[in-house]
């Protein structure tokens, strides 16, 4: 009895359901995804699937066009994102938890949904849809994984900081520049690993947003994976995709703050 | 202008925020160039702020700072000649030592040779030579502090504003940088502000002091001055331990306290004029007496026996000096002295410091030399002061409370009739719960005055009232407030 409690109050017990859950949907997955990728149709090991995707120039351009989507939105979500978090993390701002509150407000909605009415909302507005309409609607769903790492250290910075920047001869522009960009990076790469690698793999808005005319890298291996015959090339496209955000997640790594800037 | 010896002129300034309060309530300070002036005083005491009016942080809602003469009061900081070092220190996490010390430089965009000869000059004032290239967040608190003044002084300021910077360090610490910015002070021989609350600090490094206290200046002078010729209790009791004692001023260099007559070297308060005594622990000697109790039962005279105790204790002085006895209730080893707290027959407590020791139960005669009776004007006398009205029911309101008086107070007062309301401090009761009082607030400031405490108190309104009492509170404590109906005292103004 006594040994019984000893096992059901010892901690790794109670860690045993994660480890399975994780070893069924991350792990195996994973293994699976590189078993595909480097077997033929038939379960013998090949590489000729790698081979097709060097040799595969829409497949390639599909990954380069999706790519450079990633990058735009990123850009643009930086570009709205940091004054947003700059001037809700200002001392005088009066009202951080509202404006907090309408950014993150849409989330609380699925983002399909979200992207099915913006969807209708440039219809209703006669405003065409294609890369224009993509690329709004991606900002519109990422813009807040932007805000909030940004915010977050902004908010946490020591104004006295800023304050000796002001004492050692610094106008508001430089101890901008000089101080407060550089000691927010770390939100700034969280924001930038958060809205790049949900994009880069998108699918779903690029389908609603431009009416299936544009096809991003997402959208092709669900093509591919949903054939049966082209499982294992669909495999491949995804260990390729798999790597580059895992490249990305490495970008600003190397700086030890990104833990303190923290995601949210 | 150029005549002007001051360097810093700050008159009558005063801040207020926005629930107004007052942070500084107009305060005037005049700084001579090349002065080592310390700023001292309680926390929240408008200290830090009055610093920052200085350095541009805050800008102050009334009043004028100049420096050099010139108006700075709107100027932004990035404009002043001053520079601060700042209580965290401040320093620039994502910059080496070498670019946080040339921050400065950089901006005044000075050539690469000139900022590297100017940075390695500061870091070798700041006995930081050679730690260059090293993270800030890998040094020490006082190395971070010492590439903080380093980083200040390279800028060749004409103020250095320092706002507490020795307050992070442990103790050690602390005392080794008081020295090297004592010598830095000489080196560069610019003008340094200093604020801080340990007033040993304010003591050892300063020219002069600013004593401050609920956003107002209490007393500027020397630290010898300020230490042996405190101007109100509130200095008294803030730097160093005192014994502050009600007495009355009988006329000049003649006090009486303890229900006895003293002399004493204060003139000019007038005659029979209360006022406060302040007494320094170390500036009472000490001596054993036989018991009282065997004195009455061998009846000998009081006089007799205190002149056979004197002849046995060399050390205390000799002649005609007013004494009186107690008995030493706790004894407490110090270090260099003994810490003895003694009370007298009537109830008065002194807190005295004696390189012999005295245990607890021994009797002791005590005696004081006039020189150090050090008199200081009462800022308040016995009855609060409050502005009142007669309300429509028979009550009069004041400090935003309508209290019941007794009838015959407002005998032939109108309604609305503007009257001024006196209550005796002793009068005021103190209750435990808040709910209780008719008012409720917090113990502000507390000063013992031997035999009783005077207590101020403020409501939650903002008011201040004087309570005395012989009842323990401490600093903070939540109390309702209590004025008996019949010790309102209610007079017609007199237009």
């Amino acid at each position: 009895m006594n040994k019984i409690l000893q096992i059901a109050s010892s901690r790794r017990t109670w860690a045993w359901p994660y480890v399975l859950f994780m070893l069924l949907f991350v792990i195996l997955p994973l293994i699976l995804v590189g078993v595909y990728a480097f077997t033929d149709i038939e379960g013998h090991f090949t590489l000729r699937n790698f081979a097709k995707f060097f040799s595969h120039s829409e497949a390639i351009q599909t990954f380069l066009y999706s790519v450079m989507i990633a990058v735009c939105n990123t850009a643009i979500c930086l570009l709205i994102g940091y004054p947003a978090a700059y001037i809700m993390a200002q001392e005088d701002f009066r009202t951080p938890k509202v404006m907090a509150m309408l950014f993150i407000l849409p989330m609380w909605i699925n983002f399909l949904l979200r992207t099915v009415a913006t969807v209708e909302l440039f219809n209703i507005f006669g405003l065409p849809l294609g890369e224009g309409a993509l690329l709004f609607g991606l900002c519109y769903d990422y813009l807040p994984f932007m805000i909030y790492p940004i915010y977050n250290t902004l908010q946490k910075m020591d104004n006295s900081l800023v304050e000796a920047a002001y004492d050692l001869g610094a106008n508001r522009w430089q101890s901008f520049w000089k101080v407060i960009v550089p000691l927010s990076m770390p939100g700034v790469y969280s924001g930038i690993v958060m809205v790049f690698m949900p994009t880069v793999s998108t699918f779903a808005i690029a389908e609603l947003l431009t009416h299936n005319n544009i096809k991003l890298f997402g959208s092709l291996i669900q093509d591919y994976i949903t054939t049966t015959d082209l499982l294992n090339y669909g495999a491949v496209l995804s260990l390729v995709l798999l790597i580059i955000i895992g490249l990305t997640s490495f970008f600003g790594d190397n700086n030890s703050e990104t833990e303190k800037g923290g995601m949210i | 202008m150029s005549k002007n010896p001051f360097i810093i002129e700050v008159s009558h300034v005063s801040k207020q925020f926005e629930d107004g309060k007052y942070a500084l309530n107009d305060v005037s300070l005049q700084v001579k160039k090349g002065e080592f002036v310390t700023i001292l005083g309680p926390s929240g005491c408008g200290k830090t702020t009055l610093l920052r009016c200085i350095a541009g942080f805050q800008v102050a809602s009334s009043g004028e700072i100049l420096l050099k003469g010139e108006d700075v009061t709107k100027t932004p900081p990035y404009q002043r000649p001053v520079n601060t070092v700042f209580q965290k220190y401040a320093l620039f996490p994502h910059l080496n030592v070498f670019n946080n010390v040339a921050f400065g430089l950089k901006l005044k965009k000075e050539d690469p040779e000139t900022i590297k000869k100017k940075v390695r000059r500061a870091l070798k004032m700041a006995n930081m030579t050679g730690y260059e290239e090293r993270k800030v967040d890998t040094l020490s608190g006082g190395q971070q502090q010492r590439v903080a003044i380093a980083r200040a002084i390279v800028n060749e300021p004409e103020v250095l504003l320092l706002d507490e910077p020795l307050s992070a360090l442990d103790l050690k610490m602390r005392h080794d940088m008081q020295i090297e910015l004592k010598e830095l002070h000489e080196k560069l021989g610019i003008t340094f502000i200093y604020v801080t609350h340990d007033q040993e600090e304010a003591l050892t490094l300063s020219d002069r002091v600013v004593v401050m206290n609920e956003g107002k200046i209490k007393q500027i002078g020397t630290p010898t001055d300020i230490y042996n010729e405190p101007q109100n209790c509130f200095v008294a009791d803030f730097i160093g331990e005192s014994n502050i004692l009600s007495g009355r001023m009988i006329r000049d260099r003649k006090v009486q306290f303890l229900g006895k007559e003293f002399d004493c070297i204060d003139e000019g308060f007038g005659e029979d004029v209360p006022v406060d005594v302040v007494i320094r622990p170390e500036d009472i000697y000490l001596w054993k007496v036989e018991s009282q109790k065997s004195k009455v039962e061998s009846d000998k005279g009081p006089d007799a026996a205190s002149q056979a105790d004197l002849d046995e204790e060399d050390r205390v002085p000799k002649g005609k000096f007013t004494k009186w006895y107690g008995e030493v209730q706790s004894c407490i080893f110090k270090g260099v002295h003994y810490e003895m707290r003694v009370l007298t027959p009537d109830g008065y407590e002194f807190l005295i410091q004696d390189y012999h020791e005295f245990l607890p139960g021994t009797e002791v005669g005590m005696l004081v030399k006039p020189e150090d009776i050090q008199i200081v004007k009462k800022e308040h006398y016995i009855y609060n002061y409050f502005e009142g009205e007669v309300t429509k029911n028979g009550k009069v309101r004041f400090i935003d409370a309508d209290w019941e008086v007794m009838p015959q107070q407002i005998e032939g007062l109108e309604p609305g009739e503007k009257v001024q309301v006196r209550v005796p401090f002793r009068s005021i009761d103190l209750q435990d719960y808040e709910e209780e009082g008719t008012l409720s607030g917090e113990v502000h400031f507390i000063l013992y005055k031997g035999n009783h405490y005077h207590l101020t108190i403020r409501t939650d309104e903002g008011h201040d009232l004087y309570v005395n009492t012989n009842d323990v509170w401490d600093d903070g404590d939540r109390v309702g407030i209590v004025i008996p109906t019949k010790e309102i005292l209610i007079d017609k103004l007199v237009e």
